[in-house]
C-alpha cells in the first residue's frame, strides 16, 4: 500500500516513449501538466480539462487515456506514449503523420496531437478500417479548424500506404 | 480548473480499501476509471480528502460466467467487458448499449461499476441493470450485501451504497432465448443520452426501461400489448416518468421519444 499525502511532492517515474523518465508531483497534479511542466514535453496539448475534447489523449499500457482525467501519480511504474514518440528520428514524419500533412488534416495543430495518438493506436490494431470505424472514434474529439473530412481522408489514406507497403515486402 | 488537494492511496488489497472508506467515510473517494470522477474533481464539484485507486486490484479484473448470470468485478473496464467474447451471447442487451457509453477513448478507461456508481440519470449502464434486474455487490469492512437494481438507484446521482462501502462488483442474469433491443437519442454520438431505452420481451409480456427522463432509470412491465392498447400504456408511463425541461430537450420531446422508440422496441422484441 502507498499513500501519497496531498501536501508534499512525490517521485513519479514512468516510461515515456520507451525512455525512463522521472520527476515529482503532488497527488492532485494532471498527467497532462506533469508531461508538459514537469518533463517539458509539450506536444500533448490540453483543452477543457474535463475528457471531452481529446487534445490531451495519450496511450498508457496500451490504453487510450484522457491525461486530464489521470493523476500523474495513477501512471507510476507505467508505460506512456505521447505524440512526441510518433516520429521514426527527429528529422522525419511517421506514415499517418506524412499522410496529415498531403491532406490538411491540420491548421492550428491544437487538436492534433490527440488525434494522431488515437489514430496511431487504432490502426496499429485495426489495420483496415472503414470510414463508419474512423468517424467513430473521431467523435471522441473536437477539431474546430479542419470540418474533419481531411482528417478522415488522412487515416484512411495511412491505413492504405501501410497495407500496401506490408504486401509489396510480402511479394 | 484543477483539483483541490487530496491524498493518493494505491494499494492491491481489498482490505485496505475497507479500511480508508471506514476511516474517512464521506471524505474518501474511490478512484477507478475516473473518466467522471476526475472531470468532477477538476471543476471542484468534488473536493475529497483521500482518493483510493481500486484499479491495481488483481482479484476485481475478472469477468466470471456463472450457470446463470455473468458477474463483473469493480476493475472491469468498460472496452474490457466490449471485448469479452460471450458478450453477444450472454449479455445481448450489454453488447447493444454499451457502445453508447462515451467514447472509445473514455471506455478504455472507465469501468462498468464506476458508471453505476455515479449514477447519471441518463447512463446507459444503469438503464441496463434495471432492465435486467441485476444485483449491486456491495462490500464494507462490517458485511457484505447485495442490493437489487431497483432499489440501488436513489436519485440523480444518489445511490443505496453506504459511505464506507465498496461495489466489488455486480451481477447480471443471463436470460435464455431474450429478445432485447435497444435505441438512444442524443446530441451527439457518444453524449450521454436525452432518452435511452431498452426493451425486452419476458415470460408475460414485455419490460421496457428508459433512461434520461425521470432521475432514476425506471423499467415497467406489461402482458402482451397491441395498437390502442400499447399507445395508452406507453402515453401512462410517458407522463408517469415526470419529465422536466432542461438545456438539453423540453418534457414534452422527452415524453415524444418515450412513445415513439418504446412502440419501435416493443414491436421489434414481440415480432
Ligand atoms: C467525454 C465523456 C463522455 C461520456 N459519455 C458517457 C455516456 O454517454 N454515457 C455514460 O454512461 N457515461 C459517459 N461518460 C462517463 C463514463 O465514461 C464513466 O466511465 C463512468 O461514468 C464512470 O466510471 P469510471 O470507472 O470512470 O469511474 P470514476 O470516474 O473513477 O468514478 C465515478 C464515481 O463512482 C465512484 N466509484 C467508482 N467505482 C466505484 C466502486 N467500485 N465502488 C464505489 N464507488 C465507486 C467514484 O468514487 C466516483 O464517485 C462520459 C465521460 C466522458 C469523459
Ligand atoms: S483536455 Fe483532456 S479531453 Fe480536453
Ligand atoms: S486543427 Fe485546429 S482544432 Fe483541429
Amino acid at each position: 500500500m502507498t499513500r501519497l499525502k496531498a501536501d508534499s511532492r512525490h517521485l513519479v517515474r514512468f516510461k515515456l516513449n520507451g525512455k525512463p523518465v522521472e520527476a515529482e508531483a503532488e497527488p492532485r497534479m494532471l498527467l497532462s501538466d506533469f508531461l508538459r511542466h514537469q518533463l517539458g514535453a509539450t506536444g500533448t496539448h490540453v483543452g477543457c480539462e474535463h475528457g471531452v475534447c481529446g487534445a490531451c489523449t495519450v496511450v498508457v499500457d496500451g490504453m487510450l487515456t484522457r491525461s486530464c482525467l489521470t493523476l500523474a501519480a495513477q501512471v507510476d511504474g507505467c508505460d506512456v506514449k505521447t505524440v512526441e514518440g510518433l516520429a521514426p528520428s527527429a528529422d522525419r514524419l511517421g506514415a499517418l503523420q506524412r499522410a496529415f500533412r498531403r491532406n490538411h488534416a491540420l491548421q492550428c495543430g491544437f487538436c492534433t496531437a490527440g488525434i494522431l495518438m488515437s489514430l496511431d493506436h487504432y490502426l496499429s490494431r485495426n489495420p483496415a478500417p472503414t470510414e463508419e470505424e474512423i468517424r467513430d472514434l473521431l467523435s471522441g474529439h473536437l477539431c474546430r479548424c479542419t470540418g474533419y473530412t481531411p482528417i478522415i481522408r488522412a487515416a484512411l489514406e495511412a491505413a492504405l500506404s501501410a497495407t500496401a507497403t506490408e504486401e509489396s515486402s510480402d511479394a | 480548473m484543477k483539483p483541490a488537494a487530496f491524498d493518493y492511496l494505491r494499494t492491491e488489497n481489498v482490505g485496505d480499501v475497507l479500511e480508508g472508506l471506514t476511516q474517512e467515510g464521506g471524505n474518501a473517494r474511490v478512484l477507478a476509471g475516473g473518466q467522471s470522477l476526475m472531470a468532477m474533481l477538476n471543476m471542484r464539484l468534488a473536493k475529497p480528502k483521500l482518493l483510493i485507486d481500486i484499479m491495481r486490484i488483481k482479484e476485481f479484473r475478472q469477468i466470471e460466467r456463472k450457470a446463470d448470470a455473468v458477474v463483473i468485478g469493480a476493475g472491469v473496464r468498460q472496452a474490457e467487458l466490449l471485448a469479452w467474447p460471450d458478450l453477444a451471447e450472454a449479455l445481448p442487451l450489454v453488447a447493444l448499449a454499451l457502445p453508447w457509453v462515451g467514447h472509445m477513448q473514455t471506455r478504455s478507461r472507465g469501468t462498468i461499476c464506476g458508471s453505476l456508481a455515479h449514477a447519471d440519470p441518463s447512463a446507459e449502464m444503469p438503464l441496463t441493470l434495471v432492465a435486467l434486474g441485476g444485483e449491486v455487490h456491495l462490500r464494507s469492512a462490517r458485511r457484505r450485501r447485495r442490493v437489487a437494481a431497483k432499489d440501488f438507484f436513489a436519485g440523480m446521482m444518489l445511490t443505496a451504497r453506504a459511505d464506507d462501502e465498496l461495489i466489488e462488483g455486480i451481477s447480471l442474469p443471463i436470460v435464455r432465448d431474450g429478445r432485447f433491443a435497444f435505441r438512444e437519442v442524443a446530441r451527439r454520438h457518444g453524449d450521454f443520452a436525452i432518452v435511452a431505452c431498452a426493451a425486452m420481451r419476458t415470460p408475460s409480456g414485455v419490460r421496457l426501461a428508459v433512461g434520461g427522463v425521470a432521475d432514476v432509470p425506471t423499467a415497467r412491465d406489461w402482458p402482451r400489448l397491441e395498437g390502442s392498447a400499447l399507445d395508452d400504456a406507453l402515453n401512462g408511463f410517458a407522463y408517469d416518468l415526470d419529465a422536466r425541461d432542461d438545456v438539453h430537450a423540453t418534457a414534452r420531446y422527452r415524453r415524444d421519444l418515450v412513445r415513439m422508440i418504446g412502440r419501435d422496441l416493443i414491436r421489434e422484441v414481440l415480432q
